[in-house]
């Protein structure tokens, strides 16, 4: 039953080419809005989520509090409130997975002729692990290094493209402050941060060398800033609790003293990013789904004229021995076919123009085979759904009205 | 009348209209038994056309029963009445109406598609019945391409398809020439002549000439009913 009856809306499709083409375009445009709109909305999702996986997931920061000296107040961690103490007893509580004290600022590199300035890190090796960065050549160094205060750097791509060019920096020698640095190793590549910094522009070496040799303080032991990471999203509030209480309680502050150190969750502004990327991406698709009822009601009123136009050819069929779901399934499957074929031609264009708006603006697009199982599903469910009216009526016609017909 | 393939006792309809119930049909009797070929006149109002609506299931008595091929009809649903047209019945109009967009062969099979006959079957038998009816050459052709004459034919054929008990024309030569319509009645006469039962509407008393027995409508009642060349 169902074969001849495609044959037969294949047919009445083919009888008003214009029409039908026309009917088409509606769902063309409404699949095709949809499928470049989800793209770019996932595009962005994607390249967000890409930015967060490159800072680490679950970090938050403790920085030392300012200090005032003749009436200039330092910004935060400018204060010698934290020390490395600190760091190791955070690193004893529920939750945490690491803990790096760091100590950064920026300073000039210089290899053989080449100079360049960029950040300089002074931390443990948990840093690395913290922030999930890998090393592609040579290697890190250890917590060895940081006791006996060594003088080794790994350095970021950035930085071993504009000071060692093509030459392996591995086992050369750069200075920073005047004092020799061995290159161990090479970090991955990582981009830019939400903020856009290139963080690829970075040098890390040992937190006790940074201390002495970098950067100098007046206080030893004390830290600017410590880098934890929690276990798990969920552990992120409860162990930044914990960390307040233990560093009140280390720091002798009585109930109605301020905390002398500030904390700052890094992941929080990256959910936010993706937060909102995810509903601008909720927001297009929303807006691109207005077309697709929209087509769905051209097909709707093509399928009422339709019908009226071939009255006398369904009292026919009705007359020679067709029952009510023949003429209804004969015209509902017209409507499912239009809507299918519009949502095949939606899905290509929509895909073409997605890539060529990759092509030519460099924008991230992701299309996703859910994405287009999604138009198709939709497309039928519109057709089914508007395209039911008009079947229902065509087959509720009187046969002798029908056939009356002119 | 035991092998009657049509009997009604007491049919009535009646119309709704603004004037208020207006009958149509009052109470008819009539059987027609197998193999006879009977015309049914009478002047427009009369109630044939009601009549013929009624026999063809595509309508509900007001009052009365329907026996057709020993089964009553008048209490059955739209979709008993719609198998019961696809396998009982064959019907052939005025106006051809055949569809525009199928092959001929298409339009003779098409009563087999709602049949649920497979596509192989319904070719053949298609083929067999344009044969039939003179047009086989044309089994491929729309029906814009062949005369009127032509499409009466492709029509009947589509009548006969499914082999029904019994075809109801109603008008069949009203849109054709006289000469086209002598060969249609001359179509009709040999399928009565292999025993089919038909039942021809028509106003015009030469055609009606071809037929076996004439029954004339007036005013929604029989008022004759006789064998052709018996007087009235």
């Amino acid at each position: 039953m169902i074969r001849p009856m495609l044959g037969e809306a294949w047919l009445a499709m083919g009888a008003n080419r214009l029409r039908t083409a026309l009917t088409m375009l509606g769902m063309v445009i409404g699949v095709g809005a949809v499928v470049i709109m989800l793209a770019i909305g996932q595009g962005a999702q994607y390249a967000v989520q890409q930015t967060i996986s490159t800072m680490g997931s679950n970090l938050f920061i403790v920085l030392a509090g300012s200090f005032t000296t003749s009436g200039v107040r330092s910004g935060s961690g400018g204060g010698p409130t934290l020390t490395v103490g600190d760091a190791e007893a955070i690193a004893e509580l529920d939750g945490v997975a690491n803990v790096a004290p760091t100590h950064q600022g920026s300073r000039q590199l210089v290899y053989g002729a080449q100079n360049w300035s960029s950040q300089v890190i002074g931390t443990t090796p948990a840093y690395l692990d913290a922030r999930a960065w890998s090393i592609v050549n040579g290697a890190g160094f250890g917590d060895s290094d940081v006791r006996s205060a060594t003088r080794v750097a790994v350095i970021g791509k950035t930085v071993a493209e504009n000071l060692f060019g093509d030459e392996d920096p591995v086992g050369k020698t750069l200075r920073i402050q005047q004092s020799p640095f061995l290159v161990v190793g090479v970090l991955g590549a990582k981009g830019q941060n939400l903020d856009g910094r290139d963080q690829d522009d970075t040098v890390i070496i040992p937190l006790s060398t940074a201390q002495r040799k970098v950067f100098g303080t007046p206080f030893l032991g004390s830290v600017r800033m410590i880098m934890v990471q929690a276990d798990s999203a969920e552990a992120m509030e409860r162990t930044m609790a914990a960390t307040t209480a233990l560093l009140r309680q280390r720091h002798r502050l009585r109930e109605d003293m301020p905390d002398d150190f500030f904390m700052r969750n890094l992941s929080a502004a990256a959910e936010s990013e993706a937060a909102t990327t995810r509903t601008m991406s909720i927001l297009l698709g929303a807006i691109a789904s207005i077309s697709l009822v929209v087509g769905g009601i051209g097909i709707m009123n093509i399928m009422l004229v339709s019908v009226t136009e071939r009255t006398r050819e369904i009292g026919i069929r009705m007359a020679i021995g067709a029952r009510q779901r023949d003429i209804l399934s004969q015209f509902l499957l017209e409507a499912v076919m239009i809507s299918f074929a519009g949502c095949l031609l939606g899905l290509l264009l929509g895909i073409a123009i997605a890539l060529a708006i990759n092509l030519f603006t460099g924008m991230v697009v992701v299309i996703s085979g859910t994405a287009a199982l999604l138009a198709f599903a939709v497309a039928a469910g519109v057709g089914i759904f508007f395209g039911w009216y008009p079947a229902q009526k065509a087959a509720r016609l009187d046969p002798i009205e029908a056939l009356r017909y002119q | 009348m035991a092998d009657a393939v049509i009997r009604v006792a007491g049919l009535g309809k009646s119309y709704q209209t603004a004037a208020g119930e207006f009958p149509a049909l009052r109470g008819v009797d009539l059987a027609i038994a197998a193999g006879e070929y009977i015309a049914i006149m009478g002047p427009s109002g009369s109630g044939k056309s009601t009549f013929m609506n009624l026999l063809g299931c595509l309508d509900t008595p007001s009052a009365g029963d329907y026996w057709l091929a020993g089964e009553n009809v008048a209490t059955l649903d739209k979709d008993a009445l719609a198998v019961l047209r696809n396998r009982t019945l064959g019907f052939v109009f005025q106006g051809f109406n055949l569809l525009p967009r199928m092959s001929l062969q298409d339009n003779v099979a098409l009563p087999l598609v709602y049949a649920g006959v497979d596509k192989a079957t319904r070719r053949a038998r298609a083929r067999v019945l344009l044969e039939r009816v003179g047009l086989g050459k044309y089994a491929e052709s729309l029906p814009n391409r062949i005369s009127g004459g032509q499409q009466q034919r492709v029509a009947i054929a589509r009548a006969l398809v499914n082999a029904p008990r019994l075809i109801l024309a109603d008008e069949p030569t009203g849109n054709l020439d006289s000469h086209t319509s002598e060969e249609i009645m001359r179509l009709f006469g040999e399928l009565n002549g292999d025993g089919i039962t038909i039942v021809l509407v028509t106003h015009e008393p030469d055609i009606a000439e071809h037929a076996k027995r004439q029954v004339r409508f007036l005013d929604g009642r029989i008022i004759s009913d006789h064998l052709t060349g018996a007087a009235p």
